[in-house]
This record gives C-alpha cells, sequence and structure tokens, in this order.
C-alpha cells in the first residue's frame, strides 16, 4: 500500500498525531503479520512480533534518519523480532539465500528433443494453455487461493518469503533486498523459481478442475 | 546479422527477468520477437502473469477494531512519555 508523502507523515508522527500513527498501521499492520508469520509458527507470535516492532519504532522515531524508506525500516525491525522470536521457540534456521536449486521453470520433457525439428521448443501436446476461457469465479474462487497459499507454503525457505514479499505484500524490489540484505540478482532469481513453481502447481491444479 | 534465437525452453527461465525489466536491450528484443511467433509462450507469460495476480488477492484480510486499539493505546502511551522527557 502507498502511503502519503512519507517525510509529512515522519512530522506527524513526531510531533504525536494520532491519526498519522492510525494510517500507518492501516497501511502495514495486516501485512506485518503476515510477514511475521513467515518466520514464527503462529498468530499469536507474529502479533508479538508486530507489536514489539511498533514499540521499536516509536522508541526509534526521533532517531530515525531516513536513509533507508520509513516503510524499509519498519520491515527490517520486524525481521529481526520476528527472528528473535522464532529463536526464542526453537524454531529459527538459518536461511540459505544464496542456494542454487538449478532446477529447470518448466518439466525439460514438454520440449522437443535436440535433433528434432525445432529442438527446445514446446511439443505441440505439451504447450501452455490459454487460460483467458477460464472464468474469473473459477480462478478468484476461495479454493483456487487456497490452493496457491498450499503451493507457496510448500516451496524452500528463502523462495517462499521472497515471493510474499514481493507478489503478496507487494514490496518492491529495492525494498526486498534491504529488509532481507540480499542482492538483487539473488532476489530475482529465488523469485523467478517461486513463481515458476507457483504457476506449475496452478496449471496443475485448473487442468484437474 | 543474425543473433541465434530464442527457443522456449530457454524462454521460460527469462520470464522474471524478462517481466522485471532486467534483460540486455538485444535479449530483451529476442525474447519479444519469440513471443510474437511463438503462441506457447504467449500463453507462458500470460499464465505467469495471472499466477502473479491471483498471488497479489492472498493479502485481503482486516485488522480487528481492538488490534487497532491496542495500537492506539501504544501510541497515546508513548507519546506520553515523550512529553514527560
Amino acid at each position: 500500500m502507498l502511503l502519503e508523502d512519507e517525510l509529512s507523515l515522519l512530522e506527524a508522527l513526531r510531533d504525536g498525531d494520532e491519526q498519522a500513527f492510525e494510517r500507518l498501521i492501516e497501511a502495514y499492520q495486516a501485512s506485518m503479520v503476515r510477514v511475521a508469520l513467515l518466520y514464527v509458527p503462529t498468530r499469536t507470535l507474529a502479533e508479538e512480533a508486530v507489536q514489539e516492532t511498533w514499540i521499536g519504532v516509536l522508541k526509534g522515531l526521533n532517531r530515525f534518519e531516513g536513509r533507508s524508506s520509513l516503510k524499509t525500516w519498519i520491515f527490517s525491525i520486524l525481521m529481526n523480532r520476528a527472528k528473535t522470536i522464532a529463536q526464542r521457540e526453537g524454531r529459527y534456521q538459518q536461511i540459505a539465500w544464496e542456494e542454487d536449486d538449478s532446477e529447470p521453470s518448466v518439466s525439460p520433457t514438454r520440449f522437443r528433443m535436440l535433433g528434432s525439428d525445432y529442438p527446445d521448443h514446446w511439443k505441440a501436446e505439451d504447450m501452455p494453455d490459454n487460460w483467458d476461457a477460464i472464468p474469473e469465479e473459477v480462478l478468484l474462487n476461495q479454493e483456487t487461493r487456497r490452493y496457491i497459499q498450499q503451493a507457496i507454503n510448500a516451496l524452500p525457505e528463502s523462495q517462499r518469503i521472497v515471493i510474499t514479499l514481493r507478489d503478496v505484500e507487494l514490496l518492491t524490489s529495492d525494498e526486498v533486498c534491504n529488509i532481507l540484505s540480499i542482492s538483487e540478482t539473488n532476489q530475482r532469481v529465488l523469485l523467478h523459481r517461486a513463481r515458476s513453481k507457483v504457476r506449475q502447481s496452478l496449471e496443475l491444479y485448473l487442468s484437474e478442475s | 546479422m543474425n543473433s541465434p534465437e530464442l527457443p522456449c525452453k530457454e524462454l521460460v527461465e527469462l520470464v522474471t527477468d524478462y517481466l522485471e525489466g532486467t534483460l540486455s536491450p538485444a535479449d530483451h528484443k529476442r525474447f519479444e520477437a519469440h513471443l510474437h511467433h511463438c503462441g506457447g509462450c504467449r500463453n507462458y507469460i500470460a499464465q505467469m502473469r495471472t499466477t502473479i495476480q491471483l498471488t497479489g488477492t492472498l493479502s485481503e484480510d482486516d485488522l480487528s477494531p481492538e488490534a487497532e486499539q491496542a495500537l492506539l493505546d501504544l501510541f497515546r502511551d508513548w507519546k506520553r512519555e515523550q512529553s514527560a522527557d
């Protein structure tokens, strides 16, 4: 969600403007709980992480120098709090950001063999379908969305975190790189693997339903 | 000069770079040239866009009034401490 000009918001917050804080909560709270859930196992713990984050934000507000955006700063605090809580609960594992899983995005069996006509192009019978004909009610129903969520939950941790921040919470690539302290290329590779797998699951699901 | 043709199998690995706008101008051209004549890959990209859109709908979730009130109380406490300093 996009907030108004951050500088004026920051100023209002420092002046104790309650409405400014309300706007901040409305913009980020729900998203923060979901992001915390990437690290901690229960909603209660996620809410604890978020609550602690707001305390940290208020404490740090006067020292915040605006070297990153307010949003990036808030989510970075959140990540740290969530990790600390996960550690306390014995649930934290080091995340393998650089792990190279070089699985192809699409099963190689769907492409023509080398030495055939048009090698490495789609086999006629295995071409991706046009989804335009699928009614919106099917695409947007609860079951489809649950299925997508399950596909995301099944991803390796690094991919699950990146796709959630980018495609569910709609953070920008810059924001995600800053919050997770990973390189832009690394972030893009993880996003690609994640999206490719979710697409694949969705394709399977839609072909069966 | 002809740049080598981009096969479908390679194109599917470049989709995110394409959507993120990080392909080199030459690769971008090859990518679009391929899409122009390949319905399978056009469908693939469209599927990917649909997947991204649907993933974006997972965030529909509202804050309970109680939770919001608790946070406002937090802010009021902070404000009091500020003015006490």
